[in-house]
């Protein structure tokens, strides 16, 4: 694998994450809890559209083959996709999405800071706007993982089962290939088994405020930043975001 | 069983030196959440750097009964404002 | 309008403060939260408030229904942002309308088992991504119309709470027809997607405004306490007048064979829009009606142990507080 293909797939899955996960975040306009929590996810989806503009734009400049962030978002199929498991998994409820969210951001705000010293400087001066926002997400979506895990006995319950059920997506994220190890030599991404410990220091706090226990299993599913093989949701969740673009190829928007 | 979240009043600074305004209201179950609520509902277009939140119930308003004993009065202490007093253009700019 | 066909309360006041009252609003002074008023004033601006914050909610749902398919990734952040602004506007209102004793929770389940309506526009579907261009600059377009000049309203949170939403909503409008010219000067088939979505939506904005109400005597009350500031017929003319030409603009036909311009008053003749239609949806028979309550009630529904899971946690921080002191 040369550098620049590493590189490209790096911020493929840098660009596929947070355009998966914006896209679920933004399936909840209008159907929130409360007026408060519909605002605030908006906020965070529209935080996560707006890094998938650039990290996908970077990583079409850097492809060099004259794809935009656009081509690279709706005209790509499943395979082609690098983003993690966890984050393509559905909404389900709203302590489900939080504790996704939750689990996804602990990852995230551990990866920006490690990247915000990436040697490539296009990289670092995105991570360094992303963190902000990230910090924020991170901030709002413990606090309402906390509040819920040690809230009534059903959102306890609910929460719980969340976490259980997403639990087999962690892993995931902290499981180095070789595309990581090419970025982490090539002094642009962190070391993903250092920033596991920080990682699980985090949540160990979270989750003991929570009141919720951590599953016993460390078995993690793998296949999303691969690509080898994606969960079912992920197609789905591209029927739709796909739709225009492949129905009326060559129109502009 | 009713559970409505408290209502919080929201005030912002919106550039530095300048004092907190009211801006409106939001519901939040806790202080933590009403400072983030309003962080998400009312700084969306870049309107603040700083935010304040209280919770209503706890703001104590003058009645609008005693408009006339409370501000009224002060309306003939014209001797309190600088355009009272009548100082020729020679003594120069003060 | 939002709030269409809200009718006034009748007020038995004491005739003395009444006119002192309305002596007030002639001035011009704002009416604040605590300071004595009629009672049909006030039951009046709930209704209207409140009908215009349920308009934003449930607004959310036609233009969310795109959120997930819009066509790059600019789109989907504006049209994101805008839906949010919607509740955002919504919150704003509520807020508003929480000043006059009513809650929100209240409002809110008055919305949902159909004690308190919203506005008929949004019992229409949006089947293609023109009607993303159409409602941006249709309907918020006719909204506009009405807030703008809401923004005198007699009532103080209502009136603060227009101003913020104009300055907010001076983007959607324009949104929307941006879209609509991309349309308009896009292949055949995205000519032929605008054209239908103003076809579909030309009649429902024009009833946006509601029925002629130059001889209700509702609208005459609303009208001197300054909570509705022009009748439906001006500021329906207005919306006409001022969309024709944008039409034109684009190369789209406005569906209404009669319209023609009327040099002697200054403004288009156009078609009255189907009332009986109008009064199907407002009674609950448009095409979405059933779908967007369910919509809203089934998030209200999903989100109670939301609601009193985090009302709970935060008791029980207070109880560990109050205890370490």
């Amino acid at each position: 694998m040369t550098d620049q293909t590493a590189l490209f797939e790096y911020l493929l899955r840098l660009g596929d994450n947070t355009l998966v996960l914006g896209h679920r975040v933004s399936e909840w306009c209008g159907h929130a809890p409360v007026l408060e929590e519909d605002i605030a996810l908006a906020n965070t989806a529209l935080d996560l559209i707006g890094q998938t503009q650039m990290w996908l734009g970077l990583a079409g400049e850097v492809e060099g083959a004259g794809r935009s962030a656009d081509d690279l978002a709706m005209l790509r199929d499943v395979w082609d996709f690098r983003n993690l498991l966890l984050v393509e998994q559905p909404n389900g409820d709203f302590g489900q999405t939080l504790m996704r969210q939750c689990l996804f951001d602990a990852f995230h705000f551990e990866l920006l800071t490690g990247l915000t010293h990436a040697s490539d400087d296009r990289i670092a001066a995105i991570a360094a706007k992303a963190l902000k926002e990230v910090t924020y997400h991170l901030d709002r979506s413990s606090e309402t993982v906390i509040g819920l895990g040690d809230g009534t006995e059903e959102s306890h319950r609910r929460m719980q089962a969340a976490l259980d059920l997403l639990w087999p997506y962690v892993g995931e994220m902290f499981t180095p290939d070789a595309v990581d190890d090419a970025m982490h030599a090539a002094g642009i991404a962190p070391d993903l088994i250092a920033m596991r410990a920080r990682y699980d220091a985090r949540l160990k706090t979270i989750l003991s405020e929570a009141t919720l226990t951590k599953p016993d299993s460390s078995y993690a599913q793998s296949g999303g930043k691969t690509g080898f093989r994606h969960t079912e949701h992920l197609g789905h969740m591209l029927t739709q975001m796909q739709w225009l673009q492949r129905a009326y190829p060559g129109a502009t928007w | 069983m009713k559970h409505e979240w408290p209502l919080w009043e929201v005030f912002i600074r919106g550039q530095h030196g300048l004092n907190h305004r009211h801006v409106g209201s939001l519901h939040a179950p806790d202080a933590e959440m009403a400072l983030k609520n309003a962080r998400d509902v009312y700084t969306r277009r870049n309107e603040g750097v700083s935010i304040w939140v209280v919770e209503a119930q706890h703001i104590t308003a003058s009645s609008p009964s005693e408009k006339g004993p409370l501000y009224e009065p002060s309306e003939s202490k014209v001797y309190r404002h600088p355009t009272f007093f009548d100082i020729p253009d020679e003594a120069g700019h003060m | 309008m939002y709030a269409q066909m809200v009718t006034s309360e009748a007020t038995q006041d004491d005739p003395q403060k009444l006119a002192q009252f309305q002596a007030r609003i002639d001035a011009g002074e704002k009416i604040e939260p605590k300071e004595w008023m009629p009672e049909g004033y006030r039951k009046t601006l709930i209704r209207q408030i409140g009908q215009h914050a349920h308009s934003e909610i449930v607004g959310q749902l036609p233009e969310g229904n795109w959120i997930t398919r819009a066509p790059t990734l600019e789109r989907k952040a504006i049209l994101l942002a805008k839906v949010q602004d919607e509740a955002g506007h919504g919150l704003y209102l509520y807020c508003a309308a929480e000043t006059l004793g009513v809650s929100r929770d209240e409002l809110t389940e008055m919305l949902l088992d159909g004690r308190m309506k919203y506005s008929s526009i949004f019992n229409y579907p949006t089947l293609t991504w023109a009607d993303m261009g159409a409602v941006g600059w249709l309907v918020d377009g006719a909204a506009i119309m009405n807030q703008v000049p809401l923004q005198r309203t007699s009532y103080g949170p209502y009136s603060r709470a227009m101003v913020r939403i104009c300055k907010e909503e001076s983007f959607h409008q324009r949104q929307g027809y941006h879209i609509m010219m991309k349309m308009a000067q896009g292949t055949e088939a995205q000519k032929k997607m605008a054209q239908d979505a103003l076809n579909r939506f030309w009649y429902p904005s024009l009833m946006m405004f509601g029925p002629s109400d130059k001889d209700s005597v509702h609208s005459a009350q609303s009208m001197k306490w300054k909570i509705k500031m022009n009748t439906n017929d001006e500021l329906r003319q207005k919306f006409v007048d001022q969309t024709v030409p944008q039409a034109e603009f684009l190369g789209l036909t406005v569906p209404d064979k009669t319209l023609r311009w009327n040099d002697e008053k200054g403004g288009y003749d156009f078609a009255e829009p189907d009332w009986s239609e109008f009064f199907e949806v407002i009674k609950g028979n448009g095409p979405c009606n059933t779908e967007r309550l369910a919509a809203r009630n089934k998030a209200w529904d999903d989100g109670a142990w939301v609601r009193d899971g985090l009302m709970a946690h935060a008791a029980k921080k207070r109880a560990a507080k109050l205890a370490a002191e």
